[in-house]
């Protein structure tokens, strides 16, 4: 409208103009002013709530504090696993911006070494955004308050006051108890619990933790917190407490748990005692083992790797994941399915140094002269037990093995089990797709050839012999009708007569392992295994891979029996000279600490300590690059 | 009736209690947003408002002749300090807006938004009515504001360049310029957008996707556009309170103290302290404008007629960048946010708006 003005132009008509101008862009001023005051109406009234809700979401954090775990405790209520006041300091990787420089901070706040910071930099590549990373755990009160003044200048860090997994006995409860660890980002998608990724919270990875895992877990409490945008805390605003897990009640007996790992020493090996009159499992050794306090603080790779490299491969359960030839331990099972079969234990057969079958002569470790049944068994001769499966046949045998829980998978809390294999004819074929021969049935019923079992199932088969009932291991307690097994009188006493002959007779195998004590005795039955597939030397000595594995099962009393036990040590070179006096001093602690703890005691000076002290040795040998020496030799 | 003598009678005791009321708020508002405490922000912007205060009434004392004589010149030293910094900075390596000059950092581009303004003036005052409508109206006009807010966009300060332009170009517009050219200009500068926008910085580039988009990137550089609307939009109706405002005292809301001032008040005062901050300011606007319409000559017209625009600009893009309305530039709201720059400017503007209204006390409308 303006512009359609035509000339002349005077300063009138500028005057007009510059006065319509003004009071344009005055009003276009006022308008604006008005929009912004629509604007602000807007906000603050239409999409109030919004707001409202928004800024309450940025000011108030709502935390979880992580439940404590429930207990795990053993049969008298002592702990084998509890918690313990943990300061611990976490990174939380979405508020990380400077990871230079928040971790160099950390690390000369917290003098961490090279192998925490390797494993803090393998966590955080690992780990999604919103998890956390465990920087330290179990920190001073020092270093924690380090931590507390230097919060400001390090955005992503969370510390905590909370609490860890305590193993009291450490390596000795290792492989029973499993352990616990921060749940993986893949664990998280699954179940998109915000108390995952909360910071100190750690679910079951292993064993009986991980079986339990429900039960333990808890339920956790929450904070409600007042932050600033750098998430340092205010104040608090209210708090919800948690609440602890359940505990677990075990079988299991510590002391003797912890005893019986003591004893195994140096050695790799298993150790199992049963409960004869309920199944109960009073001790689940495996040896060596890992200190589970290691695992569930985040174990650093160094570490990990040292448990890996070792040859006694501590990170395998052998009580229910090493299979073994049995050996003659299965000679008084043997001699039940005999006399099952109608075969008098009276009966006598003269061994000649070994049984001559077709063209093939099968060896006997001695030349034992005539022996009836139990002295068979108490010699451990292998030509009257030949004679016995030449007879009967494998399958006459394999039957009473099964019945025996030999090539049994129990449902065990926790456990993760091989169970072996009892062969007969029809397994030989399904497998093979050849017959059974009669050399088969030689080298099965002493143990050999195709069959393998795991520790476990020697000690059932123990606790079977010396109860006459089909007892069903357990680690909790749960109901079993554990029914008489369908075996004479005659033919357990056969057994049971053999297997005190063997500790207790004139001449028995493992003689030199009598308990020493008044009115206790033991029975047992000794087995060299030799190392499948392997023909150096003569398995009792050379190289320590090489050597025959010592087995040894027992029980006691012998006049009522009440504990049932088995022992393997691998490449102990034989079950009477590596397993039965483990067997021994086990069953002696059981009656007598006083007398358990001297023999250990005297052991233990000589191996060079406790287990933690002589794995804290063997680590830091490891380290510094010095091979751990053999401990095959140390025995 | 006591007799109000003539010296006291001078002072413009409505706008100094305008201006007063409009700091005094703000010196509650900074107080609380330093925590509850004076210091270090509160006091320290009361004492520069009455420095400042001083300065102003100094300057509306002056005759409006002498910022006509020395328009040119001044504009002309701005603008060398201008290319002073400039190369200040090239040779430093790296942006800088200021010069020390040991007692303050003197920053020439603020100086610039009012030079601009009474260069421009006196040059529409000077020319003759017939050319207004020739090029030789347009195109010294157009080269005045071009090369400074060139300059500027080079530091790079989007916001005072356009604060310079806007200055000139409304001093254009009220001179009585072909209204066309307004129009076609603003045609072919909305044409011209994606040119424009391949020119600006990285940063600069990525400050208008974000407006137009807040929400893309909550957590990054829409963070301060999304909590000053939650602020503002928090604080509802009759705010959280003094001294409660969550956003600002969590350090949820940056630069609360400075650009973001308006989003700490709003959160602890409301709706109600926004209206009430936004009618003061209207107050000035329109006493800015109502000086312009009755000022005795045309450069006084020109003058402010422009500052009031530089002044109200200010506040406009502020408000609209705290609201979400306009992209993250760094302008201040004019008297509340902390800092002395912004208010040297404003008080020299509103200062010399009276001087233009006490010209136009003393004699008869001229125009030349």
């Amino acid at each position: 409208m303006f512009g359609k003005k035509s000339p002349p132009i005077t300063e009138a008509w500028r005057g007009i103009t510059f006065t319509r101008r003004a009071i344009v862009v005055g009003g276009a001023q006022a308008a604006l002013f008005g929009a912004l005051a629509a604007r602000m109406a807007y906000i603050s009234v239409v999409d109030n709530e919004r707001y409202v809700l928004q800024s309450e979401s940025n000011r108030v954090n709502l935390t979880l504090v992580p439940p404590r775990r429930g207990w795990i405790v053993d049969r008298h209520g002592k702990a084998l696993a509890n918690n313990r006041v943990s300061l611990r300091v976490d990174i939380i990787p979405d508020r990380l911006h400077d990871k230079e420089l928040v971790l160099g901070q950390l690390k000369t706040l917290l003098r961490l070494d090279g192998d925490a910071m390797e494993r803090i930099e393998r966590d955080l590549k690992a780990a999604s955004g919103f998890q956390p990373v465990a920087v330290a755990e179990d920190m001073t009160e020092q270093e924690y308050s380090a931590i507390l003044v230097h919060l400001p200048e390090l955005p992503g860090i969370a510390p905590q006051r909370g609490f860890a997994r305590n193993y009291p006995t450490g390596a000795a409860v290792g492989h029973l108890i499993g352990y616990v660890g921060a749940p993986t980002a893949e664990e998280y998608e699954k179940v998109k619990d915000p108390l995952y990724i909360t910071p100190g919270y750690k679910t079951g990875k292993d064993g009986l933790e991980k079986y339990f895992q429900d039960m333990l877990r808890g339920k956790p409490g929450a904070k409600r917190v007042e932050v600033t945008a750098r998430g340092k805390v205010v104040r608090e605003l209210s708090t919800q407490p948690d609440t602890q897990g359940k505990t677990v009640h075990l079988t299991i007996d510590a002391d003797l748990q912890d005893y019986a790992a003591r004893r195994m020493g140096p050695e790799s090996g298993a150790a199992v005692v049963i409960d004869t009159l309920t199944g109960d499992i009073l001790a689940f050794v495996s040896m060596p083992s890992f200190d589970p306090n290691s695992f569930s603080d985040g174990i650093s790779t160094s570490e990990y790797s040292w448990l890996r490299g070792d040859d006694h491969q501590p990170l395998i359960n052998k009580a229910t994941r090493g299979l073994y030839p049995p050996g003659s331990t299965l000679k008084p099972m043997a001699a039940i399915a005999a006399i099952g079969h109608g075969m008098d234990p009276s009966e006598r057969h003269t061994c000649i140094g070994g049984y001559r079958l077709g063209n093939r002569f099968f060896r006997c470790l001695g030349t034992h002269g005539s022996l009836d049944m139990p002295h068979a068994i108490m010699k451990s001769c292998n030509s009257y037990f030949y004679w016995v499966a030449d007879r009967l046949g494998y399958d006459a045998i394999a039957p009473t093995a099964r019945l025996m829980g030999l090539g049994e998978e129990f449902q065990l809390a926790g456990s993760n089990q091989r169970f072996g294999t009892i062969p007969d004819s029809a397994w030989k074929m399904k497998k093979y797709g050849q017959r059974w021969t009669a050399s088969d049935s030689l080298n099965a019923v002493i143990g050999q050839g195709y069959v393998s079992v795991n520790p476990l199932q020697l000690a059932v088969m123990a606790s079977r012999i010396a109860s006459g009932r089909s007892l069903y291991p357990r680690l909790v307690n749960r109901q079993f009708k554990n029914e008489p097994l369908p075996f004479s009188a005659e033919a357990l006493g056969t057994a049971r007569l053999g297997m005190d002959l063997v500790v207790n007779g004139p001449g028995g195998t493992a003689g030199r392992s009598r308990l020493p004590l008044d009115g206790i005795t033991m029975a047992g039955k000794t087995g060299t295994a030799q190392v499948r597939g392997l023909n150096t030397g003569n398995g009792k000595g050379g190289t320590w891979k090489f050597r025959d594995h010592g087995l040894f099962i027992g029980f006691a009393p012998v006049a009522d029996p009440r504990y049932a036990i088995s022992v393997i040590i691998e490449h102990g070179m034989g079950g009477s000279r590596a397993a039965a006096p483990v067997a021994k001093d086990i069953l002696t602690f059981i009656y007598d600490r006083e007398k358990g703890m001297k023999a250990l005691e005297a052991f233990e000076a000589g191996w060079g300590g406790t287990i933690k002290e002589r794995m804290d040795r063997n680590y830091a040998a490891w380290k510094a690059g010095i091979a751990a020496p053999d401990p095959g030799l140390a025995q | 009736m006591i007799p109000v003598p003539p010296a006291i009678q001078r002072v413009p005791w409505k706008l100094i209690a305008l201006l007063g009321s409009i700091v005094a708020f703000d010196l509650l508002v900074l107080y609380s947003a330093a925590g509850g405490s004076w210091s270090p922000w509160a006091w320290q912007q009361g004492v520069r408002f009455l420095i400042f205060l001083g300065v102003m009434l100094g300057i509306s004392r002056m005759p409006l002749r002498i910022f006509e004589d020395f328009s040119y010149l001044g504009y002309l030293g701005v603008l060398l300090l201008l290319v002073a910094v400039e190369l200040l900075g090239f040779v430093g390596g790296g942006s800088q807006r200021w010069l020390n000059l040991g007692f303050m950092n003197l920053q020439p581009s603020e100086l610039m938004k009012v030079a601009i303004v009474l260069a421009l003036a006196r040059f529409y005052a000077q020319l003759p009515p017939g050319n207004t409508r020739t090029f030789t109206a347009l195109w010294p006009a157009l080269a005045a504001i071009g090369v400074p807010a060139a300059l500027v966009m080079l530091q790079p300060d989007l916001g005072t360049a356009l604060a310079i332009s806007i200055g000139g170009v409304v001093v254009m517009f009220v001179a009585g310029l072909p209204f066309w050219w307004f129009g076609s200009a603003a045609g072919a500068g909305a044409a011209a957008l994606p040119v424009l926008f391949s020119m600006l910085h990285d940063y600069q580039q990525k400050r208008i996707l974000i407006f137009l988009d807040p929400e893309s990137d909550p957590l990054g550089a829409g963070y301060h556009i999304s909590q000053s609307k939650i602020a503002i939009g928090s604080g509802g109706i009759g705010g959280k309170g003094f001294l409660n405002g969550s956003q600002s005292h969590l350090d949820y809301l940056p630069e609360g103290h400075t650009d973001f001032i308006f989003a700490t008040m709003a959160e602890e005062w409301g709706l109600i302290g926004g209206l009430g901050l936004l009618f003061a300011f209207f107050l000035l606007i329109r006493w800015g404008t109502r000086v312009a319409l009755r000022a005795r000559t045309r450069f006084g017209q020109l003058t402010a007629a422009g500052l009031t625009m530089t002044i109200f600009f200010y506040i406009a893009i502020n408000l609209s960048m705290v609201m979400g309305m306009a992209p993250v530039v760094g302008i201040p709201l004019p008297l509340f946010s902390y800092g002395g720059s912004s208010m040297l400017t404003i008080m020299t503007c509103v200062g010399i708006i009276l001087a233009v209204e006490n010209d136009s006390k003393t004699g008869s409308r001229r125009f030349h």
